[in-house]
């Protein structure tokens, strides 16, 4: 380890406690001082999840900057952190998320501004220690914790609807969580300790890892959110604030789908193969269907919200299609090939999304309005900020040379080497996708003015411009040069796959 | 037989609370309505001192007297000692609202002295006439307690239901023990376990009797279903002050005679009275976390989480080891400081002429007071069981308990209701939160009440962040 310095630790911890301090400020009523204060802490949470990146080791596969404390002996249960190639990349995109959200709430937030920007720092702080708990216990707190800033974010500076949304989200989650509970309390008892690591070594029957691999489903499916249990998170988009809805699908989305690499693939390994078609038709349903309906959409982060459950389908199947490439080819690279493509979709999506929901805010912003038929022609007024847009959507729609269309070849090349049809069905969304996409661009920014609304619209500051063009320079970046994320990710993914080949019956 | 004066020192702290209870019955006779608070302060002092000669007396082993009639062991100490803590902070809620309504009187701390006296009876009996008279001190200080404010009529409605069932659930009570009496020949717990552990295979049809008898006064007075039908009616009606103290130091006490009767005395007969439970603990959790979503009037909705909560001690209870009795401990502790916030923070809000018990007198809380709303935010999601609070350790260790006998089913029927459940307590948060109201009264509260309040919430919190030391303590006196 290059420093000394208990790094995820501070990581998880520094935000928590800069939320509450944030709270404390907000005695004195001093609005700016509270966004100045959110603002450093959340920098100061970017800059120190710097390292993590730049003194991981890829050439290994092991778990990095790990600490370990005991937390409840009686229960075996410690305080254990550590990262991988799969979870640091994730933490990376965590904190640079939160700094965005505390730009993007900067003057929309008015009313109690320090609660707002508390909750999302303690949120921050939460979901890191998702990525980087190896107890499962620890990992089942946070998972379970962060609910709670999001439950009120939605809830208290959401639209009008946000009561619904945000008790609909939340049922929905715990429902899928508690099983997760049982799941890990049984593991607990075949491997004696809580240690995520100790769970990947157990041995299992295959039905104890069948009832295991669908508890996880339920727990992770509704995190993703999988086809059918997707129905949250049109309504918690909606209703959400722009920062609400930012992490939600930048970073919530991405902690399902990291669940199941970490979770699911190494404990139920037999169950997995065994029930891969479960997943893989699932998660094709999701492309597929979900695309079409994001087409009818009226409302713009309705449309974006079904796009990302659509983009989400993707990483499930990268997944999920690894043992129909091992079983036909033996060809480890080719799954690694589909995991590493869903884990780069991950990445890119976070960014993506994030960018088109910024996008929405800003447009809501000036128009209180997320109807597509309200708009028509904001390039005439707004021709800064029409650029920025066109090209996060080219981006959702997979265009070469930005992020999004790297993850989804990748999953598409490896889908051909699975079975043609699920390639077949997967790359119907490169269609389905620039249709959806492109249509609300054309009908939201091209064409004539749509009416006197519009006419008045003024373009971007620069608060909103520095947060767009840092998203738009990241989006070319791992479009045209993804080789350092695939690069960290590899040694890790090469040894997820050969503890998933191994059966564990 | 012989009394020696070292026989009476395992007693010493009931000895001291029932001359203390008198002390203060008769000094508050002479005090005028002004100096009233003479009457708290004492009962106050008692409670401090029955704590400090609880923990001076303490030893490692087990202690008996009375002819093996009373034992104070690592258990009945720590429980006290809860329970004394728990009264204390009762008091000091209550003055003020008791204060408010005339109803600031001493029998408020006489009934609640001797009420104490009861629970410590029961804690530390060895024999089931031992369990009964703890039971019958304390459950008729409760039932005068309830019908304190005389004048109201939904407040006698409840105290009369409850001492009509609760007369009839010590009934119960009673015959089963007269039941497992004639069968074993003893009132001695012990003897009684050793009779039963001999008696296993043969004809048990009696004791097996008398246990249905038990299990089903032990559920009337725990409030678990289908014997629930007196507790929401009862926390509804009785002063809030009473509620209070109602729903929580009498579970500590319950809690311990139900350790007593089942597991001390009758664990011989665990597979039988598993079974029962399982029913009760079940249905208990089922109904209470079902009709508390319907209920407006948030004491009748804490009243069926209560009974929800009783189902999951039960769960720890029914699983008949060792973890799943300091399971158990840990979660009727847990469950009791939640309560006391619960029931606190209503008291908090109320004041003169204004009972703030529906659920919509919560609303626009964060807007009044966000720290008192963080705080009922924290108790909330605590009784939930949504971590990091101290509910939620609560259930992972009965469900741990549960899980490892085997009864993965029984777990998983346990979350999808505490999932239902976790409507209605979201259901206050979103009214503190999410609504917006037109009352901007401050609260008015005593300034001690207030710093007692914070801790008491961040209590939960903080054993939530660390349980440890309170789980470690529930296992060793359950060892």
């Amino acid at each position: 380890m290059a420093s000394g310095l208990p790094l995820l630790s501070l990581v998880i911890w520094v935000p928590i406690i800069g939320g509450l301090l944030v709270l404390a400020v907000a005695k004195s009523g001093n609005n700016n001082a509270v966004r100045w204060l959110s603002l450093l802490v959340a920098a100061f949470t970017f800059v120190l999840s710097i390292p993590l990146f730049s003194g991981f080791d890829t050439t290994m596969y092991q778990m990095q900057f790990v600490e370990k404390l005991a937390w409840i002996p009686a229960f075996n249960i410690n305080y254990h952190l550590g990262v991988d190639g799969i979870s640091m990349p994730l933490i990376l995109l965590t904190t640079f998320a939160t700094v965005l959200v505390i730009v993007a709430g900067w003057e929309v937030i008015q009313y109690k501004t320090a609660q707002y920007m508390a909750c999302f720092l303690i949120m921050e702080g939460m979901m890191i220690g998702v990525f980087s708990s190896l107890d499962a216990i620890l990992f089942y707190v946070f998972w379970e914790g962060m609910l709670i800033p999001m439950f009120l974010v939605i809830g208290v500076w959401g639209g009008a609807n946000r009561v619904y949304a945000a008790v609909k989200f939340f049922l929905y989650t715990f429902l899928g969580s508690v099983f997760l509970l049982i799941a890990l309390i049984y593991l607990y008892f075949q491997a004696d300790s809580f240690s995520l690591l100790d769970f990947h070594d157990v041995q299992l029957g295959l039905t104890a890892q069948i009832f295991i691999f669908l508890a996880f489903l339920v727990a992770f499916a509704v995190k993703v959110p999988m086809w059918p249990v997707h129905t949250w998170l049109p309504d918690a988009h909606v209703e959400a604030p722009t920062g609400g809805s930012v992490i939600l699908a930048a970073i919530m989305l991405k902690l399902g789908a990291y669940g199941f690499i970490r979770f699911m693939l190494p404990i139920t390994p037999d169950a997995s193969s065994e029930l891969d078609w479960l997943v893989i038709t699932l998660s094709l349903i999701a492309v597929v269907y979900i695309g079409l309906v994001a087409l009818a959409q009226e409302d713009m982060k309705k449309l974006i919200a079904y796009s990302s459950i659509s983009h989400m389908g993707f990483v499930t199947l990268g997944f999920f299609i690894i043992f129909t490439i091992v079983e036909r080819s033996g060809n480890i690279s080719g799954a690694a090939m589909g995991i590493e493509g869903a884990l780069v979709q991950m990445i890119s999506h976070g960014f993506i999304s994030g960018a088109l929901f910024l996008c929405v805010g800003v447009m809501y912003d000036r128009m209180h309005s997320r109807n597509i038929s309200d708009y028509g022609g904001v390039v005439n007024t707004m021709p800064w900020f029409a650029a920025f847009m066109v090209l996060f959507a080219m981006a959702n729609a997979g265009l070469p040379g930005t992020s999004g269309f790297v993850g989804e070849f990748m999953v598409i090349l490896a889908a051909f080497k699975a079975n043609f049809w699920y390639a077949f069905l997967a790359a119907l969304t490169l269609i389905l996708g620039a249709a959806y996409t492109l249509w609300m661009v054309k009908r939201v920014i091209f064409g004539e003015v749509a009416n006197d609304n519009v006419a008045q619209l003024k373009d971007i500051n620069t608060r909103e411009a520095s947060m767009l063009g840092v998203l738009a320079v990241i989006v070319i970046l791992l479009g045209v040069w993804p080789d350092p994320l695939v690069e960290v990710m590899h040694s890790s993914v090469d040894h997820l796959i050969e503890q998933v080949m191994v059966s564990k019956l | 037989m012989n009394f020696e004066y070292t026989d009476l020192m395992p007693a010493l702290p009931e000895i001291f609370v029932l001359t203390m209870a008198c002390v203060v019955l008769l000094v508050d006779l002479f005090l005028s309505d002004d100096n009233r608070i003479i009457s708290y302060l004492l009962a106050q002092a008692t409670l401090l001192g029955a704590a400090l000669l609880t923990v001076s007396l303490h030893s490692a082993g087990t202690q008996m007297a009375f002819s093996n009639m009373f034992i104070s062991d690592s258990m009945s100490d720590v429980l006290k000692i809860f329970i004394y803590l728990v009264t204390a902070v009762v008091f000091l809620y209550s003055r003020e609202y008791l204060r408010e309504r005339k109803l600031f009187c001493g029998e408020f701390f006489v009934l609640g002295l001797f009420a104490v006296l009861g629970m410590m009876i029961m804690v530390s009996a060895n024999s089931m006439l031992m369990i009964y008279l703890g039971l019958e001190t304390m459950s008729l200080c409760l039932y005068a307690m309830v019908a304190l404010n005389r004048d109201s009529e939904h407040a006698s409605e409840a105290a009369m239901k409850y001492f009509i069932l609760g007369a009839i659930a010590s009934g119960m009570l009673l015959y089963g023990m007269s039941m497992i009496y004639g069968a074993t020949g003893s009132l001695d717990l012990s003897a009684i376990a050793m009779f039963v552990q001999q008696a296993q295979g043969d004809n048990n049809l009696v004791l097996i009797f008398g246990l249905t008898f038990i299990i089903v006064g032990l559920a009337f007075k725990l409030g678990a279903v289908p014997f629930h039908m007196w507790l929401p009616d009862v926390y509804h009606g009785a002063p809030t002050a009473v509620t209070l103290f109602i729903g929580t130091a009498p579970k500590i006490a319950a809690f311990a005679m139900v350790i007593r009767l089942l597991v001390d005395g009758l664990s011989g007969l665990h597979v039988e009275w598993q079974d029962m439970l399982i029913i009760l603990s079940v249905l208990s959790i089922a109904v209470g976390n079902v009709v508390a979503i319907a209920q407006k009037n948030i004491k009748r909705m804490l009243a069926y989480s209560t009974i929800s909560h009783i189902g999951f001690l039960l769960l720890g209870v029914l699983t008949g080891t060792m973890e799943g009795n300091s399971a158990a401990m840990f979660y009727v502790l847990v469950y009791t400081i939640m309560s006391l916030g619960g029931f606190g923070m209503i008291i908090l809000l109320s004041r003169n002429g204004f009972e703030a018990d529906k659920v919509d007198d919560f609303r626009g809380l964060n807007e009044r007071s966000p720290w008192f709303a963080f705080i009922m935010l924290i108790l909330m999601f605590s009784m939930a069981g949504v971590p990091p609070t101290a509910g939620f350790y609560a259930k992972l260790s009965v469900l741990r308990a549960v899980v490892d006998i085997g009864m993965v089913w029984l777990a998983v029927v346990a979350v999808i209701f505490s999932v239902i459940g976790a409507f209605y307590y979201l259901r206050v948060v979103k009214v503190m939160y999410f609504d917006r109201t037109d009352d901007k009264t401050p609260l008015q509260s005593p300034f001690d009440m207030n710093a007692v309040m914070s801790v008491n919430g961040l209590s939960v919190l903080a054993l939530g962040i660390y349980p440890s030391a309170l789980m470690a303590l529930c296992t060793t006196v359950m060892t």
